[in-house]
C-alpha cells in the first residue's frame, strides 16, 4: 500500500502537497472541535428540554469561539507549588498525541492535485494501528504529569485515576483491536479500510464483540461519561487540570474533544469501513468524505446520547468492568478469530471450530468466575486478633 | 431492555418542546398573587389614599418602611380627611415583599404591583420615596431609569388584596368592599376563592359573630 504520491520520489510539489494536507488536517480538527462543543452542548440540550447556546451566531455557533477567545484572555496561574517546566509541558502531551493520531486516519479516497495522485489521509504509515495505540498511550502522560506537577490534592487524586483506568482500558482497547488486524492481516490503516471495502466491515465479520469492547474501552479511554471520574467535577473539582486556567486549560480542553472525535474515527476506520459506502457517479471523490463524516457524526452523537443519561460509574465498578470482563472477553474473542482464521486455512469445519471455540471460551470464563471468588475469599481473612501491646524492652 | 432504557428516556426527550423561555426577550405570565414592587394608590378624583397612619411602617417585619404623617393644608388637601402621608419612603435593599403592609392598610393606599425586574447600583436608588412610590396622573406607576416593564406590565397589580374576602369571612366571598383607584375605577374581585359553603348557612353565623 502507502501513499501513492511518494512513488515517484519526493520533490517540491510533493512536500508542498504534504505540507498543505498538513495545514487543512490540523484546520479541519481545529474546526470540528468548534462543531463538536457546540454539537455536544446543543444535543445535551434537546435532552434536558433546554435551549443551549443560542447567542453568538446563528444557532450560537459561535459560542466556542467566544468562550476559547474567552480562555484566552484570562490570566494564566502556574501554582506555587506546580513543577513549573512539567505543569507547562502537560498540555502540550495531551493535545499533541490527539493531533497525531488523526493523522492515520484515512477519510476519503484517492484524489489526484496538479499531476499527482494522493490519498485523503494525512500518513499512512505501515505501523499505522501501532501509532494510534502510541499515541493514545502518550495521552496518558499528559493527564498524569497535568496532576502531578500542579502540586495540589485534588488534580494528583484525578491523575492517579486518570493513569490507572487509561492504562487498565488500553488492554482491552489493544487486544480488541488485535482482531481487526488479524482479519486484515495488515497495521495499515488504509489496508484496513480497503480490506473492508463495500460492506465487508470487521463490525459484522469480527462478530460485534470486539466492536462493542472497543467503543467502551475508548470511552474509558477518553474520559468520556460514564467514565469520567478523572475528572468528576463532585468529587475532584475539575480532576487533573483544577489547577491550569487560561490558554493551558483551553488545550486541555481542546484535547478532549479533539481525542473524541479522533477516536470516533478510529472506530469508524476500524470496523465501520472507513469512507466506504454507496458509490454515486456524480462527484466520485467526495461521497467517501462524505460516508466518513456521516459514520463520525453518528459515533459523537452516541457519546453525547452516553453522556445524557449514564450515570457514572464508582471506581471499583470501573476497574471491574475493565480487568474482570472487557480483558478476559477480548482476549477470548482474540483466540475466537484466531481459532477461526486458522481452520479456514486448513479446511476445518466452520461450525466445528467456532461452538468448539465458543465452548472453549465458557468453560475458560468459569474457571476466571472460580479464580476471582477464591481470590475474593482468601482477601477477606478474618481480622487478626490485635497482637498483645508489646513490652516497653531495655 | 433494562439497561437501555435511559437512552430511549433521553432520545424520546430530545424531540419534546424545551421549557426555556429567552427571558430577557420573552417574559412569562406571571402568577396572580405575584409580589413586586409597591405602588401608592389614589382616589379617582386624585386625591392620594394614604393618610399617614404608619400603620404599615408598624406592621413590617423588616422595617423598610418609613412614614410620616403630616396635617393636610386646608385650602387644598392632598388626601381626604385630616390628615396625610407627608413622607413615605420604602428601603428595597430590606423590604422582603411580605405584603404585610398591603394587609395592614385601611385605605388600601398601598398595594404591590408585579413589577420586580428593578436594578439599582447605588444604596440611595433603593430608597422608594413618595415620589416615586405615587401612581402618576393616569394612575400608573411610575417609572424610574433602572427598572426594565414593558408596555402593560403596569396594569398588573397582585391579587392579594381582592382575593381575599373583608375581614376574612368567607361568607363575604366575591363582595367589593374597597375604593375605587385612579386609573382603574373599582377592580372586580378575584372569583374562585372560597370554598363551598355548607348549605345550612352555618358559614354565616361566623360572620355575624
Amino acid at each position: 500500500m502507502g501513499d501513492p504520491l511518494f512513488r515517484d520520489g519526493v520533490d517540491g510539489a510533493v512536500l508542498l502537497i504534504v505540507v498543505v494536507k498538513a495545514a487543512v488536517v490540523f484546520g479541519a480538527l481545529l474546526v470540528a472541535v468548534l462543531f463538536m462543543i457546540w454539537f455536544e452542548r446543543k444535543v445535551i440540550a434537546d435532552m434536558h428540554s433546554r435551549i443551549g447556546p443560542n447567542r453568538a451566531g446563528p444557532f450560537g455557533i459561535l459560542q466556542t469561539l467566544a468562550d476559547g477567545i474567552k480562555l484566552f484572555f484570562k490570566e494564566d496561574l502556574l501554582p506555587e507549588q506546580a513543577d513549573r517546566r512539567v505543569f507547562r509541558l502537560a498540555p502540550y502531551l495531551s493535545i499533541v498525541p490527539a493531533f497525531l493520531a488523526f493523522a492515520v486516519v484515512p477519510v476519503g479516497g484517492a484524489i489526484s492535485v496538479a499531476g499527482h495522485d494522493t490519498i485523503l489521509q494525512l500518513a499512512d504509515p505501515p505501523i499505522g494501528v501501532l501509532f494510534l495505540l502510541a499515541m493514545s498511550a502518550v495521552a496518558v502522560y499528559g493527564v498524569m504529569l497535568a496532576g502531578w506537577s500542579s502540586g495540589s490534592k485534588y488534580p494528583l487524586l484525578g491523575a492517579v485515576r486518570a493513569s490507572a483506568q487509561m492504562v487498565s482500558y488500553e488492554a482491552a482497547l489493544g487486544l480488541s483491536t488485535a482482531t481487526v488486524v488479524l482479519e486484515s492481516g495488515s497495521l495499515s490503516t488504509a489496508a484496513i479500510v480497503a480490506d473492508q471495502a463495500v460492506w465487508r466491515w470487521n463490525l459484522v465479520s469480527l462478530g460485534f464483540v470486539p466492536f462493542v469492547i472497543f467503543v467502551i474501552a475508548a470511552t474509558a479511554e477518553l474520559n468520556r461519561p460514564p467514565f469520567d471520574l478523572v475528572e468528576a467535577e463532585q468529587e475532584l473539582v475539575g480532576g487533573f487540570h483544577t489547577e491550569y486556567s487560561s490558554v493551558r486549560f483551553a488545550l486541555f480542553f481542546l484535547a478532549e474533544f479533539m481525542n473524541t472525535i479522533t477516536m470516533s474515527a478510529i472506530v469508524v476506520t476500524l470496523f465501520l469501513g472507513g469512507p466506504s459506502g454507496p458509490e454515486i457517479d456524480f462527484l466520485p471523490s467526495l461521497w467517501p468524505v462524505v460516508w466518513f463524516l456521516l459514520k463520525v457524526l453518528a459515533f459523537l452523537f452516541g457519546y453525547v446520547w452516553l453522556r445524557a443519561t449514564l450515570p457514572r460509574f464508582r471506581y471499583d465498578q470501573l476497574m471491574d468492568l475493565g480487568w474482570k470482563k472487557l480483558i478476559p472477553l477480548s482476549l477470548g474473542w482474540l483466540l475466537l478469530i484466531a481459532a477461526i482464521r486458522i481452520g479456514e486455512d486448513r479446511d476445518w469445519s466452520f461450525a466445528l471450530t467456532f461452538f468448539g471455540g465458543l465452548a472453549a471460551l465458557a468453560v475458560a470464563w468459569a474457571l476466571l468466575q472460580v479464580a476471582v471468588r477464591v481470590g475474593r475469599q482468601a482477601a477477606e481473612v478474618p481480622p487478626t486478633p490485635a497482637p498483645a501491646p508489646e513490652e516497653v524492652s531495655a | 431492555m433494562g439497561y437501555l432504557d435511559g437512552f430511549k428516556v433521553t432520545l424520546r426527550q430530545m424531540f419534546r418542546p424545551d421549557v426555556t423561555r429567552q427571558y430577557p426577550e420573552e417574559k412569562r405570565p406571571k402568577p396572580e398573587r405575584f409580589h413586586g414592587r409597591h405602588v401608592l394608590n389614589r382616589y379617582e378624583d386624585g386625591m392620594e389614599k394614604c393618610i399617614g397612619c404608619e400603620l404599615c411602617a408598624g406592621v413590617c417585619p423588616a422595617r423598610c418602611i418609613h412614614v410620616r404623617g403630616a396635617d393636610n393644608p386646608p385650602d387644598h388637601p392632598v388626601a381626604p380627611g385630616e390628615r396625610y402621608g407627608y413622607v413615605y419612603e420604602i428601603n428595597y435593599l430590606r423590604c422582603i415583599h411580605c405584603d404585610l403592609c398591603v394587609e395592614a392598610c385601611p385605605t388600601e393606599a398601598i398595594t404591590e404591583s408585579k413589577l420586580f425586574e428593578f436594578s439599582f447600583t447605588n444604596r440611595a436608588d433603593a430608597i422608594y420615596t413618595k415620589d416615586e412610590l405615587l401612581v402618576d396622573d393616569d394612575g400608573m406607576p411610575r417609572q424610574l431609569p433602572w427598572e426594565d416593564w414593558r408596555p402593560g406590565e403596569e396594569q398588573h397589580t397582585s391579587a392579594w388584596v381582592r382575593a381575599t374576602s373583608p375581614s376574612g369571612v368567607a361568607a363575604y366571598e366575591g363582595q367589593v368592599q374597597w375604593s375605587a383607584e385612579l386609573g382603574f375605577g373599582v377592580r372586580p374581585p378575584e372569583q374562585g376563592q372560597a370554598a363551598e359553603l355548607p348549605a345550612d348557612g352555618s358559614g354565616d353565623a361566623e360572620a355575624e359573630g
